[in-house]
């Protein structure tokens, strides 16, 4: 066989722990995305195709009284134009407990950027020739702009269902946490402010629609290609057989391309009523009209420790603006308390919450769901508890770690978990103890946080009760290569590259002669899709299942070929090997599998993975399970500028308990592009509002996400470990756990650095600057 | 080239036809990648929509449409603009470079080739813009400094990776040292 080397001695072969994952393995989309080869949906093209494009709503909120489109219509190159009455009323959303949208909008409109019609014409310009000739005339009904009074009885009301413009309301006492508060050696409260923020890809969604006949074909920008087909597939009345959703290249998704838009909606009623492809996309402006970002939200967080700064109960109030419609906003709100209690021991633990329904645009799942504004809001708090019980705010995590095969207050069951050791690691590479003894020159700071995520979320977005994840391997006919269909999705993330290492690892086999095929649900089975940080474990199951069945087949045919027991046969980087025997001649994983074909046909094996059966039986217990959590630490050191306030983050540090590690490139890419979103939100990032609803800043100019200029020089740091017992070979999630220390490191080392707490994000230069400006007049009245 | 005169420094093209409508088109002649394509344009085409509309060359992204997030960074005459920002006209009888130019047809640069090494491409869209950038630092300056690199780039706005793979990756292509 070309390319393979038989070695001089078989001894050679003793089976090394791994040949294909904890290795550096190239993307597997490199070279098409280095090149720019690579399709994204944006670039695709089609016969015939029309341009689509959505009128949206200039008021927060408003009634409709009319639209006339007959001007519109006789413009040339104006194809086709729709209003409500031409789509299904069936209201859809994402959080199935809360379907709350329409396709275009009945009665009335409820935000800023809300759909009106839709109008497909043959080409981009002529969209907004016909876009601006549609006449609406509305009624402006008085708007709810301001979340924390949105719930008073004189405010209008959003959505008749939801009184007092309610969306969710949660209480959650587990323990006894008015007794721990009661028997308390020392009780704080602190109160901070989280801002909205936006994923903010850099690839704008687009989706192009292609009806034909009974069948429904989507190309989309997308997250999930299930759920596209479920929900789109249910708002038409149609079979899910009949929807075909494909995801080309995406381009960055943060939680954000989770769910169907007015885009794929639209463009699918456009194009069964035209017979023609119909693409539709959104500028970088209506991404921010359609957002699903980060909740704002107001946190309250009261916690009772003893005199060592151990955590007897914690109580924490928190409410959210979820904007117009609910989107995922259910789940945000669950994980918004329901994950707190990961990274720190205790048993008593009062969650109450309440997400408004706004006039602003909907709020949903960005990266760390619902978990990252709570996090900054606790580990601040605990500095300031560290602070008035005079321990090191490191120490004080350090007594109160979460320990590994334990339980949470709330149900969710931890297996291994080496938040102990990071801790240690974390004191040992920031030098910690000689910065905080010797202190850090004038203007300064050191903080540090932790951080902890799901590695899938144990449950799907709608209730069914499919597996969470499948796949199908297949070795090509000669055994030259192998391809695996996967519904996992990549945007970015790399889950491609992994999953192709893990399957090759599991066939024996190399990660070079492996193929992929996914995003396209006729051709690969059912998969969840990226969120909740859930395809290297649960597509790594899959791909590990089918692989080691590939393997058993493929060694059980060398036995047959080399007069060897199959289980005496080893597999290892595509030589197959007697185990006992090293002076047999090896076979090759092609020579093997080519003569399976011969003989037996196609070379396929599948794969299945169904979470097993997690939490308990309160209201919303579902949320922030996991079969497995991973534990970060990380630290930030900041130079502020006394003068005019700028912040500059001079370094990071990352200690990570993530496992085996699967593709160390990938997993330090995840990590610093988290760490750089979180110190982006923290300091910079804020979508502005003016006293109408409408978004002041929705451009990457004016909502300012971080640049190469301001990331920090990073460190990386791992516990190494391989032992947890719920995932492929002990791996855990990097890609959202890592964003949930960075803001309250970075507020706890700006704390340091000025000493005022600034309880509203962003900490802007200007807020500091403001802050250490009262304090030096609060310095100069005291004297 | 198209044959114009000047008038209060705005450059006012004469080979143009009119349509039914009354709106003008312009033929250009543009150099990109060595190649020579003559078109008939709008004079609001932007050149970012010239080269994915008219030549199929989507390795050119659109992320902003406002000279924002750098996506759509082209070399023009060997300088990295923003194409969403520049008129096809304006680009007439000038060379532009796109991604699709930056690898001859067996190689990559080697730009592109410490971008997959240091594992400084996630999702993809920015890399383009960023190659792109990068490019014409190297071209300029042949060894920045980390700073140089980081101001270079600073216009190609990255959601995925935080930038320090990018940055190592452009200084490894620099041949200088670089810690992984």
């Amino acid at each position: 066989m070309d390319g393979v080397r038989y070695p001089k001695e078989n001894n050679l072969y003793k089976k090394k722990e791994h040949t294909q994952i904890g290795q550096s393995k190239p993307r597997i989309d490199g070279v098409v995305k280095a090149t720019g080869a690579g399709r994204y949906c944006g670039d695709l093209k089609f016969p015939n195709m029309l341009y689509g494009k959505m009128l949206t709503s200039p008021h927060a909120h408003a009634k409709i009284l009319s639209i006339d489109t007959s001007d519109a219509e006789k413009i040339p190159g104006v194809v086709k134009i729709i209003t409500h009455k031409d789509v299904p009323s069936l209201k859809y959303g994402l959080s199935p407990a809360r379907w709350d949208e329409n396709v275009l909008c009945i009665d009335k409109v409820r935000f800023v950027g809300d759909k009106v019609a839709a109008v497909a014409c043959v080409d981009e310009e002529t969209c907004y020739k016909a876009l601006k000739a549609i006449k609406v005339e509305y009624e402006v009904l008085p708007a709810v702009l301001d979340y924390r009074t949105a719930m008073n009885e004189d405010m209008p009301q959003i959505h008749e269902e939801y009184a007092n413009n309610i969306n969710t309301e949660i209480h959650h006492v587990f323990g006894d946490p008015d007794e721990a508060f009661a028997n308390a050696y020392h009780v704080r409260t602190d109160v901070f402010e989280g801002q909205r923020t936006y994923q903010c890809p850099i690839e704008p969604h687009s989706a192009i629609s292609i009806w034909k006949d009974d069948k429904l074909t989507v190309y989309s920008s997308t997250q999930s290609v299930h759920y596209f087909q479920y929900y789109i597939a249910r708002e038409f009345g149609l079979k899910m057989g009949d929807v075909r959703v494909i995801k080309p290249l995406v381009g960055g998704g943060f939680g954000g391309k989770l769910e169907p838009t007015g885009l794929e909606y639209n463009g699918s009623v456009l194009s069964k009523l035209t017979g023609r492809p119909v693409k539709m996309f959104y500028d970088r402006a209506e991404m921010f009209a359609h957002n699903r970002g980060r909740h704002q939200g107001h946190y309250e967080v009261s916690t009772a420790v003893d005199k060592d700064g151990k955590i007897l109960g914690l109580k924490v109030n928190f409410l959210l603006d979820g904007g117009a419609y609910t989107s995922l906003g259910i789940a945000t709100a669950y994980y918004s308390g329901g994950l707190l209690p990961l990274t720190y021991d205790f048993d008593n633990y009062q969650f109450d919450l309440m997400r408004m329904y706004t006039n602003l645009p909907a709020c949903g799942a960005q990266r760390g769901h619902g978990a990252p504004q709570p996090k900054y809001a606790l580990e601040s708090h605990l500095d300031n508890v560290a602070r008035d019980l005079g321990i090191d705010p490191l120490e004080l995590r350090k007594r109160n770690a979460r320990k590994p095969y334990t339980n949470t207050c709330n149900g969710m069951g931890i297996q291994t978990c080496y938040l102990t050791e990071a801790l240690e690691k974390l004191e040992e590479i920031t030098d910690w103890k000689e910065k905080k003894e010797k202190g850090l020159p004038k203007g300064r700071g050191i903080g540090m946080a932790t951080g902890s995520f799901v590695t899938g979320a144990g449950y799907p977005i709608y209730r069914n009760d499919y597996p969470s994840s499948s796949c199908m391997l297949r070795v090509n006919e000669d055994g030259t290569s192998a391809t695996l269909y996967s519904n996992a999705m990549d945007i970015g993330q790399g889950s491609d590259t992994v999953l192709c290492q893990m399957a090759a690892e599991a066939m024996g086999y190399r990660y070079e002669n492996m193929k992929i095929v996914t995003g396209d649900t006729e051709v690969a089975p059912l998969d969840f899709g990226a969120y909740s940080s859930r395809q290297t474990a649960y597509c790594g199951w899959t791909v590990k299942r089918a692989g080691e069945e590939i393997k058993a087949k493929i060694l059980e045919t060398a036995g047959f070929m080399m007069h060897i027991p199959p289980e005496d046969l080893e597999c290892e980087e595509g030589i197959i090997y007697s185990k006992s025997r090293p002076k047999v001649t090896p076979i090759t994983f092609e020579e093997a599998a080519k003569k399976y074909f011969i003989i037996k046909g196609p070379l396929v094996a599948t794969g299945v993975y169904t979470v097993p059966r997690l939490g308990g039986y309160h209201k919303g217990a579902a949320v922030a399970t996991s079969p497995c959590y991973s534990f970060c630490t990380q630290a930030a050191e900041v130079q502020i500028d006394e003068e005019t306030g700028e912040i500059e983050v001079l370094h990071a540090w990352d200690v990570h308990d993530a496992g085996q590690i699967i593709n160390p490139a990938l997993m330090k890419g995840q990590v610093h592009g988290a760490f750089g979103m979180g110190v982006s939100e923290t300091i910079w990032e804020e979508v502005v509002f003016n006293n109408n609803g409408k978004i002041m800043n929705a451009d990457v100019g004016g909502y300012r996400i971080i640049t190469a200029q301001d990331m920090p020089n990073f460190t990386n740091d791992l516990i190494k470990s391989n032992d947890e017992p719920a995932t492929p070979w002990g791996l855990k999630e990097i890609g959202e756990g890592s964003n949930n220390p960075t803001m309250g490191a970075v507020r706890n080392a700006i704390y340091d650095a000025i000493g005022v707490n600034i309880s509203t994000l962003p900490l802007s230069f200007e807020k500091v600057w403001r802050a250490i400006k009262e304090k030096k007049e609060q310095e100069q009245i005291s004297e | 080239m198209i044959e114009g005169t000047y008038k209060k420094g705005v450059v006012i093209l004469s080979n143009f036809i009119t349509d039914n409508q009354g709106v003008k088109r312009y033929l250009v002649t543009i150099k990109v990648n060595g190649m020579e394509y003559t078109k008939v344009v709008k004079a609001n085409t932007l050149l970012v929509n010239f080269l994915r509309e008219e030549l199929d060359l989507t390795g050119t992204k659109k992320g902003c449409e406002l000279g924002d997030c750098g996506s759509c960074t082209v070399l023009l005459n060997d300088k990295p603009v923003n194409s969403c920002l520049i008129l096809a006209i304006e680009a007439d009888g000038m060379s532009v470079t796109t991604i699709e130019g930056v690898a001859s047809t067996s190689n990559m640069d080697i730009i592109q080739d410490k971008f997959l090494e240091y594992g400084a491409i996630q999702c993809g869209y920015c890399s383009a813009g960023m190659i792109l950038s990068a490019k014409a630092l190297l071209t300029k300056n042949p060894k920045p400094t980390e700073d140089e690199v980081r101001g270079a780039i600073s216009g190609n706005l990255c959601r995925c990776t935080g930038y320090i793979n990018i940055i190592k990756a452009i200084m490894a292509a620099s041949g200088q040292e670089v810690s992984n």
